[in-house]
């Protein structure tokens, strides 16, 4: 037997989001395609739709996050779905319960979607897996694995504004070996047809075998922004950064901080993105991250519309 | 069976409006997918200066819970203000009228508007909802199996089609 997706049922029908792995184009694009028409929803006066009145949405939060956990309680409350936050790290867990119990109970009060945030990779896997098959689970970061719908955001973004995916050179710069943005956003590159993705980084904060996702490595600047389309920047993690994997962040910046001289070797009409919070002065400069070729603010403003797309598709998407 | 000719019935349908579009200064708003093709030639023969609506009302439908989302949602577009339009709503077959309430509810969370009309090539009966049409291309009697859609060719041409309940999605 095939060992099939998990985030798929038996007819290949999306079920739940946990990475964009394995995911075929055409499912990414109809995630795309219908983010579109919320984008439409978001600029009206009533920014409220019907769709899923009466579905209980839980975002867990076993890691602090304030901006994804708001993009998603917004996305939900535009969709008129009641959403429950629960900062799970200050809570039931702390008195000893597993995650399992949560859900378990969260269950029993009849949960309709899971967003899951947890430092763990694997935990929404864990979750989708044990939840019944009517419940939804969308992974909004675990661990280093995987972010999907960063990635996705970060995807309508770059057709947004470069419309085509098939004749762009893409970089990712900065901290990947600590990056489930970075793996997501690789991963959806790669199915939506980039022909070239570059990962620029310092050699210790790289995975080992990097190249078999289907990238190029470059430890240089100078040499990987040339001819380059789009630049996505991470953050540099200090809170993952165990030891010493880098000298200092001043040092840091001296060759990785995106400084308008450095971004000046890419084409001319390459847009900057970054997931944030941004490191200023570390990962990048004030003057890019402000700058004519930043397109970091209307990142966020599409991350809503998108995550609006991945919770109404799969709520649609019944067995 | 043999249809009416699509072209012809929108010939009937410009001349039912046309007497009133001078009086009511008509914003048009087409339904996907038909109803933006029937609006877009609307919109043209009779004149219309409002630049023209479109409607996709996926997120609207009240059957989502049995069917999901449709898997090729379209923005909708409504390129006027709505607060005081009076608003022609054009789709081209009018069944249940569950698109139209549908299509309604949407067009109010855009504003209030002053009125609000349909225009519809054909309308084959069959209504679920208190909903009706002011005007009609013609009005045609289909067995319930069967589905009535609107199609358009590369050059413009507007023809009707006639097809199994069960060859749907």
């Amino acid at each position: 037997m095939i060992n099939r997706n998990p985030q798929l049922d038996a007819h290949g029908v999306l079920q739940h989001l946990l990475t964009t792995e394995g995911l075929p184009a055409s499912i990414l694009l109809q995630i795309l395609d219908t983010a579109e028409s919320f984008v439409g929803v978001t600029e009206r006066d009533v920014k409220k739709i019907p769709l899923l009145r009466g579905k209980s949405i839980f975002n867990l939060f076993f890691e602090p996050s304030t901006r994804t956990r708001t993009t998603f309680e917004i996305a939900a409350k535009r969709l008129s779905a009641d959403v429950f936050n629960l900062n799970i790290a200050v809570s039931a867990q702390s008195k000893g319960e597993t995650l399992l119990d949560t859900v378990n109970n969260l269950s029993a009060m009849n949960a309709d979607m899971f967003v899951v945030r947890h430092a763990q990779s694997g935990a929404a896997h864990l979750i989708a897996k044990h939840v019944r098959s009517e419940i939804h689970v969308i992974n909004a970061g675990d661990g280093s694995h995987a972010h999907p719908t960063q990635a996705l955001l970060d995807m309508f973004t770059i057709r947004r504004y470069k419309h085509d995916f098939h004749n762009l050179r893409v970089a990712i710069i900065g901290d990947i070996l600590h990056s489930r943005v970075a793996r997501s956003q690789i991963h959806a590159l790669t199915t939506l047809g980039v022909p070239e993705v570059r990962v620029i980084a310092p050699k210790t904060l790289l995975p080992k075998m990097v190249e078999r996702l289907g990238v190029q490595v470059y430890h240089d600047m100078a040499k990987g922004l040339k001819d380059i389309d789009v630049l996505m920047m991470l953050r540099l993690q200090n809170e993952r950064m165990q030891g010493a994997n880098l000298p200092s962040p001043e040092e840091y910046f001296k060759y990785y901080g995106l400084t308008p001289e450095k971004l000046s070797l890419a084409r001319r009409d390459a847009i900057v993105m970054h997931p944030g919070p941004m490191n200023r002065g570390v990962e990048i400069d004030s003057a890019v991250a402000d700058g004519k070729q930043s397109v970091i603010l209307p990142q966020v403003t599409f991350g809503i519309a998108v995550r609006m797309a991945v919770m109404s598709i799969l709520a649609g998407n019944q067995v | 069976m043999q249809l009416p000719d699509a072209e012809l019935l929108l010939k009937n349908l410009v001349k039912e409006i046309q007497p009133d579009v001078a009086s009511k200064h008509f914003a048009l708003i087409g339904i996907h997918t038909g109803g933006v093709w029937l609006a877009e030639r609307l919109h043209q023969e009779l004149a219309i200066t409002l630049p023209l609506g479109a409607l996709d009302v996926s997120f609207y439908r009240d059957d989502f819970d049995k069917i999901g989302l449709h898997s090729q949602v379209k923005p909708s577009e409504i390129p006027f203000e709505v607060e005081g339009a009076h608003i022609l709503l054009v789709d081209d077959v009018l069944y249940t009228g569950r698109t139209i309430r549908a299509a309604i509810n949407e067009l109010f969370d855009y504003g209030r508007p002053a009125s609000v009309s349909l225009a519809t090539l054909v309308d084959r009966g069959g209504r679920e909802l208190p909903i009706a049409a002011q005007y009609i291309g013609e009005t045609l009697k289909l067995p319930t199996d069967k589905m009535l859609e609107l199609r358009c060719d590369d050059h413009g041409k507007l023809s009707l089609n006639l097809y199994h309940k069960s060859l749907s999605e």
